[in-house]
């Protein structure tokens, strides 16, 4: 019955409306597939040749293997690059995510002589290209004679993160809801026992989703690395050294493996946010 | 009487750590460069040893002799920011008004591939797109492209590079602005007899320029000073100011011109940034 109301209805519709309703309903869908398809290309690419059986240089297709998987540390240095940006990216976490976050909430929550100027500063080093962050820092080491390496390293991921991480944070304060707090303030709750049993975990998210920027950051960053690492390698300048020869399938296991551990993450704080929801 | 004190204090101490490490590793760094920038070799010194001269001929050299690789850079970095948004403006669009209940799963989708290593993905693409992937075969025997011509190692391969890894940055704050407009007001321009076009260029755009704004910045800023895309896919014509840069610390340990020509990238798009602000009337960004 509806079926035949729409039929008849459809002549008086312009053509032009009718147009840009199909430009609607099925463009934007037939746009959406070809974007993610560009988008996961490479990466669908990066996962199929960490089966190949390529010996050193993955650039040809030479045969399904599991050995890479079996054996990511198989190519030398590989594994000594990754550790090192774990341990780099945790660290640059930590001191990033209790740095920033303590600057979201200052910016987030009072008015204060300078408030804008700290906004300034804090959109500085995300308005400065990496290569100016990197180089400008190599330098500042120099002149004091400290040798580029691990803790150079650590503080220049810091120093780019913290913007990031004020960012995310205080985005959440501004959508938290006041009431809650002063509802806190009204059961006789004080300054401190509000902010610890009702303002943190209602940023806690924030905090969470912060963190996990600033690791992946940090974590995939080569620009600024490159200039203060010295010798120490990472696992993005062990790919950047090694893509001259073509790099080993064991880092595409590693990025591969990178990716997935990401989505599960993401997509297990989902389903614990919509639990919390409900 | 006596809480009000302390309480005009923590901001200040909230912000006082953060801003110590900033300013210690952010804007003494960039004050020493500029310290730097004007710097000339010591002379019967080593490599690599300079000394304070105010050489602010040091800008006007680097500039003039960079002027190509300046320009590169500028232009690259406008064309993938321009193929970014006519590639993410779509895409956000569809996520926030289309996608219904899949709405976080496609957005947690847009950022998934950046956690493949980006020069991973950048390596992959010289691979696909080069001489032993399948494309470049594919479309020669097709005759849809001269035997000797070549996707990687051009300008082409570069600008799609740098449009590739800063895709998400230009795709996130987009479905922010968009996801943000009430469905009320693209409702009412109906009401009003808006057809789709209209109501889209007149209500659905303009609401949408926070976004437009902050993702054309946040593409535009690192791909000015990249140089991973010019050095991985490019080759000795593409370079743009970023493989200078590098190039003048680590090879020639020209510290004075890395400086002045990282100063002066700076400057060239602060300047910019602020116009870019101005010109679009937004303080949301900050």
């Amino acid at each position: 019955m509806s079926t035949k109301i729409k039929d008849a209805s459809i002549p008086t519709i312009p053509f032009k409306a009718r147009l840009s309703r199909w430009f609607g309903r099925n463009l934007l869908r037939i746009y959406m597939i070809f974007g993610f398809t560009y988008l996961f290309i490479p990466v669908a690419y990066t996962f199929v040749f960490s089966f190949n059986d390529s010996g050193k240089s993955n650039l040809i297709w030479k045969g399904f293997t599991l050995s890479n998987w079996q054996n990511p540390c198989g190519a030398p240095q590989i594994c000594n690059a990754l550790g090192n940006s774990i341990k780099i990216g945790l660290l640059a976490t930590i001191f990033s995510t209790i740095l920033g976050t303590m600057i979201a909430f200052a910016i987030g929550r009072y008015q204060f002589k300078g408030r804008s100027s700290s906004n300034l500063l804090i959109f500085l080093p995300m308005a400065t290209p990496e290569i100016v962050l990197g180089a400008s820092l190599l330098s500042l080491f120099l002149v004091f004679k400290i040798n580029p390496g691990f803790w150079p390293t650590v503080i220049a991921h810091v120093m780019f993160c913290i913007s990031f991480v004020v960012v995310t944070v205080k985005a959440r304060i501004a959508s938290l809801d006041p009431r809650l707090e002063q509802a806190a303030m009204d059961l006789y709750a004080n300054e401190l026992e509000t902010f610890r049993r009702v303002t943190l975990p209602l940023v806690a998210p924030g905090i969470a989703g912060a963190a996990l920027l600033a690791f992946s950051l940090s974590f995939d960053d080569f620009i600024i690395t490159n200039f203060n690492s010295g010798t120490l390698i990472t696992f993005p300048k062990f790919v950047y050294v090694a893509a001259a020869r073509g790099i080993p399938a064991q880092a595409n296991v590693i990025g591969s493996s990178m990716f997935f551990l990401a989505l599960a993450i993401v997509i297990a704080g989902q389903l614990v946010n919509r639990k919390k929801a409900r | 009487m006596n809480m009000t004190l302390p309480k005009v204090r923590v901001p200040y101490l909230l912000l006082l750590p953060g801003f110590a490490f900033l300013f210690t590793f952010f804007i003494l760094p960039i004050a020493n460069l500029a310290q730097t920038s004007t710097q000339t070799p010591i002379s019967g010194g080593d490599t690599g040893q300079y000394e304070q001269s105010f050489a602010f001929s040091n800008y006007v050299n680097a500039f003039l002799d960079n002027r190509e690789q300046f320009a590169r850079s500028f232009v690259y970095a406008t064309l993938a920011t321009i193929f970014a948004l006519a590639i993410a403006y779509p895409l956000a669009y569809a996520i926030a008004f289309k996608a219904g209940k899949f709405k976080n799963i496609l957005l947690v989708l847009v950022v998934a591939p950046f956690f493949t290593s980006f020069l991973l993905r950048t390596i992959a693409w010289k691979q696909i797109l080069g001489e032993e992937g399948f494309v470049v075969p594919t479309l020669r025997s097709l005759h849809l492209m001269g035997q000797q011509t070549t996707i990687t190692s051009t300008a082409v391969a570069v600008v799609a590079g740098m449009t590739y890894n800063f895709l998400p940055f230009m795709t996130l704050p987009l479905y922010a602005s968009l996801e943000r407009i009430d469905p009320r007001t693209i409702e009412a321009a109906g009401d009003l007899y808006a057809n789709g076009l209209t109501t889209f260029r007149r209500v659905t755009v303009p609401l949408s320029l926070p976004g437009v704004v902050a993702g054309t910045l946040l593409t535009f800023i690192p791909a000015a000073g990249d140089y991973v895309n010019a050095a991985i896919l490019g080759s000795p014509n593409t370079k743009m100011i970023g493989n200078v840069i590098e190039s003048r610390y680590f090879k020639i340990v020209d510290y004075p011109t890395a400086a002045a020509l990282s100063f002066t990238l700076m400057a060239a798009i602060l300047i910019l940034v602020t116009l870019y602000i101005r010109k679009a009337g937004t303080e949301e960004l900050v």
